[in-house]
């Protein structure tokens, strides 16, 4: 399940919900991001383009491990320092799955995802750039192995 | 031709959206980017570093040689950065 959604959401109800009633669920990993600092940020995003991508980053995830479910929630608005900005939740029948597709579908969405930041600051706002760093993350996962680590 | 800017490129141009008709030259997003800067100051000045802009074509992530239509929906905006925490090393 993908939303975008305004409203924060609850890691804990959504983790429930994936190994809800599936006996074959033996693994959830889950990682949710936060607004790191003391400033707010605004998430400007492309609606219709985001609901896409993600969508099409689920069926990567999904052709690429046995997955049972998952769910990606990702706020866009203006989030207070601290505030969570996004999940994602993967269930599976065994660990491995479950981290990998975790880990593949952060580092991917951070890369794909059409969500731009406008940071708070003291001295003003200003535009976020996006990092070298996520993009070398994300394209360990084009080289075929299992592990996008080193 | 649906155009839609984002980000600073958004407040650049002054608007995040407009309904435009090119001629029939501009054929590619790199032939719509030439046409666009030519509309104004803010245009030239969002689009003054094409290494900074991305652009996608009906909402799919579109290189500058791709073919534009004039029913497209053609956006514009930079690199992503959606997610939660700041890469590595980050100050």
């Amino acid at each position: 399940m993908i939303r975008v959604q305004r409203e924060d959401f609850d890691p804990g109800a959504e983790i429930a919900r994936l190994s809800a009633g599936h006996g074959d669920v033996g693994a959830v990993a889950s990682f949710v991001g936060l607004v790191r600092g003391t400033g707010a940020l605004t998430l400007e995003h492309y609606p219709g383009m985001t609901e896409r991508q993600l969508a099409a980053l689920e069926d990567q995830a999904r052709r690429r491990w046995p997955l049972l479910d998952l769910t990606v929630v990702h706020r866009f608005g203006r989030l207070g320092a601290g505030e969570r900005i996004v999940l994602v939740a993967v269930a599976s029948a065994h660990r491995a799955a479950a981290f990998e597709a975790c880990e593949f579908l952060i580092d991917w969405l951070k890369t794909r995802a059409p969500f731009w930041k406008l940071e708070e600051a003291p001295d003003g706002a200003r535009w976020v750039e996006a990092k070298a760093d996520d993009d070398r993350r994300a394209e360990r996962w084009s080289s075929g192995g299992e592990s996008g680590k080193n | 031709m649906k155009l839609l800017y984002f980000a600073w490129l958004r407040t650049r141009i002054g608007t995040g959206e407009e309904d435009l008709t090119p001629p029939p030259q501009v054929a590619t997003v790199a032939q719509l980017v030439e046409w666009l800067k030519m509309r104004g100051p803010g245009y030239a000045d969002a689009f003054a570093n094409p290494a900074l802009v991305r652009a996608a074509v009906n909402q799919d992530y579109a290189p500058f040689d791709a073919p534009v239509a004039a029913t497209d929906e053609v956006a514009f905006f930079p690199p992503v950065t959606g997610g939660g925490v700041e890469g590595e090393g980050a100050p």
